[in-house]
């Protein structure tokens, strides 16, 4: 009887295996690794807006706090969006003929709210709270990346709940006291790392808050910061143990 | 009148290699062979499956709501299913890998088609669990350990987890033991078709399967290997799926003699299922000869002595109620099982499994293949009431009187249950008119040895060598 295959069959039912062998991981990777890059996740990825609005700019320029338009953030669960009268609180006195400015201009007159993207999101089953943790003296950039460098915003680290779990594992790692009069609470602290870095500059920061400032900061594992990291838990009345249970993001 | 002793033999009538050749696998080569019972019984099945499509399109879109399950009731039909389910594939398992290591041979005619039972029903039961989830898309992360973005694991000592790991082994085990077999069947085939894409087919099928001593020799090794491998998970697989309530505190749950009585009654289980296709399809192509009724003799034994222990397991199960001094155990017995509004069911159960499979002790029952079936029919419902006796009843009356409440079924809850019944009919039905259905290898190997060349067993006066390609009568 005639074979029914060449003697290469072989050779390609070895290939066949080995193809196998290297394409599952080969995939199984792939998607691990597309699902925390940035294509997923939107990290670092700038984000068009209806104006081309600079935080570099107004923050670090200008030096405008960041409550002037996210009012909100020390009250509530959501930072907020500032109103078109806000932005109108100045510029209807300088710049009032740029271009850029028309949308905002359009939008005062008629009465419309600027659609703006929103850039930081989660999805509806997260319950993110931002007063709670201002309150615990968490500063913008550690979770919003460099925002006083950005010319348009982009989203500083990706999101994800491991993400979010590395702090709410371990937030001894992460809090820190930054002081400069005395009896301040931690709220009060945590914008305590702008008018210092507009009065130092980024070299006069220590490396800590310089890492903080350009939103690297990922948690410490020196010895001295963990010692003051857990005297914080024990002094704000952090319950670490239920600090990662599913029903405190997810209610 | 005692009956004359049924013949010994594992083959009978005027067998040669080339007759079981032409009675196993010109099923496949000679589609003629299935004629109109095949297509009624796979229109029955394909019916089933488009209900079964139905109901999970329906369950998909609407939700777990449409289901009778709530609160306290939160695992009904869909649990029940899938401990039956799985439960049947235990016969598969036992019938090619524990029979084969205690080198019984008159496995060889029935291990491969419960095999291929095996895993239909272990892809019916999977589904219920991916289901009952509500979203089974997106079950492989609450189901599969593996690092993913949100940094979280299963929980490791929950028995929910072990079972994710207790059936898809098995799954595994199973698809790769059934499939070792059907590989030399697979080049028997390929050798006797005409057809040029057929063979094809079959030779990649095979794997290349020349049948050289090399090849032979790394077959059996690997075969011993899947068998070893098998043969704990006959115990285990169930054993981890009774943890899923006996490691509960829910009263008629936590009970310790799970494990050992809902293995015996995945095999009793098991072994009703392989009767229940075998005598029909031995019927049908005239198999009568490779499935004798000295096989389903056996079979009906065993079914007897699993049916024997897990009637053990009831009385235990309400030894113990007693016994325990728990009062709630006490209550589950009394008031909701042998008294009280599910009490029909426990009953019933009583009926089909213990009662009904006693009729095997007499030999007239083992060999009319009427009763035969009408007792695995009994004890196929008696399976699934006792899963349904213990998995929902339980729940609908707990330590808090005020949260007790009904358990009712839906219509959906039966379609579901209706619908896998069809696709297991449809992927049994295609398994029979597309593979070999009986290994056709070691049915040779049978003959061989009968015919006197190496046997130590079948025969016992010596037998003249006879030429092997001569048929011999059995």
């Amino acid at each position: 009887m005639a074979q029914i295959f060449r003697p290469s069959a072989n050779s390609v039912a070895k290939l066949s295996l080995i193809c196998f062998a290297i394409g599952v991981p080969t995939v199984w990777l792939a998607i691990a690794g597309l699902s925390r890059s940035p294509a997923n996740t939107k990290q670092d990825v700038p984000l068009n807006q209806p104006v081309p609005f600079s935080h570099q700019h107004h923050t670090w320029e200008l030096g405008i706090d960041c409550r002037y338009c996210h009012t909100s953030v020390e009250k509530s669960s959501y930072a907020g969006l500032p109103s078109t009268e806000t932005c109108m609180s100045c510029h209807s006195q300088i710049w009032t003929n740029s271009p850029m400015l028309e949308p905002v201009r359009q939008s005062y007159e008629t009465n419309t709210p600027i659609q703006w993207n929103l850039v930081n999101k989660v999805p509806q089953f997260v319950y993110f709270n931002h007063s709670i943790h201002i309150a615990r003296g968490l500063n913008c950039n550690i979770c919003h990346g460099p925002v006083n460098e950005m010319q348009i915003t982009w989203k500083g680290n990706s999101f994800q709940m491991a993400w979010c779990l590395q702090c709410h594992r371990a937030p001894e790692r992460y809090l820190t006291e930054n002081i400069t009069r005395p009896g301040q609470s931690p709220r009060e602290q945590v914008f305590n790392l702008y008018w210092e870095l507009q009065k130092k500059g980024v070299k006069g920061l220590t490396i800590k808050q310089r890492d903080e400032a350009r939103g690297e900061f990922t948690g410490s594992d020196d010895a001295e910061d963990l010692a003051k990291g857990r005297e914080l838990v024990k002094k704000y009345g952090i319950k670490v143990q239920q600090l990662a249970d599913c029903g405190v993001c997810h209610h | 009148m005692p009956l004359p002793p049924l013949n010994d033999r594992m083959i009978t009538g005027e067998q040669s290699y080339a007759t079981i050749d032409q009675s196993i696998s010109s099923m496949i080569i000679d589609q003629k062979r299935h004629t109109r019972p095949w297509w009624i019984m796979f229109c029955f099945g394909i019916m089933g499956t488009g209900l079964l499509g139905v109901a999970i399109t329906w369950l998909v879109y609407q939700g777990v709501g449409i289901w009778g399950n709530n609160v306290p009731t939160a695992w009904a039909f869909d649990i029940v299913n899938f401990v039956w389910w799985i439960g049947i594939g235990h016969a598969g398992t036992l019938i090619s890998a524990v029979l084969l290591l205690l080198r019984q041979p008159w496995r060889n005619s029935i291990n491969r088609f419960s095999e291929a039972m095996t895993i239909f029903a272990v892809m019916c039961a999977g589904m219920f669990p991916l289901l009952h989830t509500g979203r089974p898309w997106v079950a492989i992360y609450w189901l599969f350990p593996y690092p993913n973005i949100m940094g979280l694991w299963p929980q490791f000592r929950s028995p929910l987890m072990w079972d994710v790991f207790a059936v898809s082994t098995y799954f595994t085990v199973s698809l790769l033991f059934w499939y070792m077999g059907l590989v030399p069947d697979f080049a028997t085939l390929r050798d006797q078709s005409k057809n040029r894409y057929t063979r094809v087919l079959l030779a990649v099928a095979c794997l290349g399967w020349r049948g050289s001593n090399q090849h032979w020799h790394r077959y059996e090794q690997a075969y011993l290997i899947l068998a070893g491998l098998s043969t704990p998970l006959v115990l285990s697989v169930h054993s981890i799926v009774s943890f899923d309530f006996a490691s509960s505190i829910v009263p008629g749950w936590n009970v310790t003699v799970f494990p050992p009585y809902f293995v015996a009654g995945a095999v009793f289980a098991g072994f009703a299922m392989v009767l229940t296709f075998a005598i029909p399809i031995r019927k049908l192509y005239k198999l009568e000869d490779l499935i004798t009724d000295r096989h389903i003799d056996w079979m009906a034994k065993i079914t007897l002595a699993t049916g024997l222990i897990v009637s053990y397991g009831y009385t235990l199960e309400m030894f113990y109620a007693w016994y325990s001094g728990n009062p709630h155990e006490w209550d589950m017995t009394y008031l909701r099982r042998l008294t009280g509004p599910y009490s029909w069911a426990y009953w019933s159960l009583i009926i089909c499994n213990v009662v009904a499979p006693q009729a095997f002790w007499i030999p007239w029952c083992r060999r009319n293949l009427v009763v035969v079936m009408i007792v695995c029919q009994f004890v196929s419902m008696g399976m699934w009431l006792e899963r349904f006796v213990i998995i929902p009843m339980s729940l609908t009356a707990n330590y808090l009187p005020s949260a007790n409440r009904m358990y009712y079924p839906t219509v959906w809850d039966f379609a579901m249950f209706a619908g896998t019944i069809g696709f297991f009919i449809t992927l049994m039905f295609l398994f029979i008119r597309f593979m070999p259905v009986i290994n056709i290898f070691e049915v040779k190997d049978l003959l061989y040895k009968m015919l006197g060349h190496h046997d130590t067993q079948v025969s016992e006066a010596p037998v003249e060598m006879p030429e092997p390609a001569v048929g011999r009568s059995f």
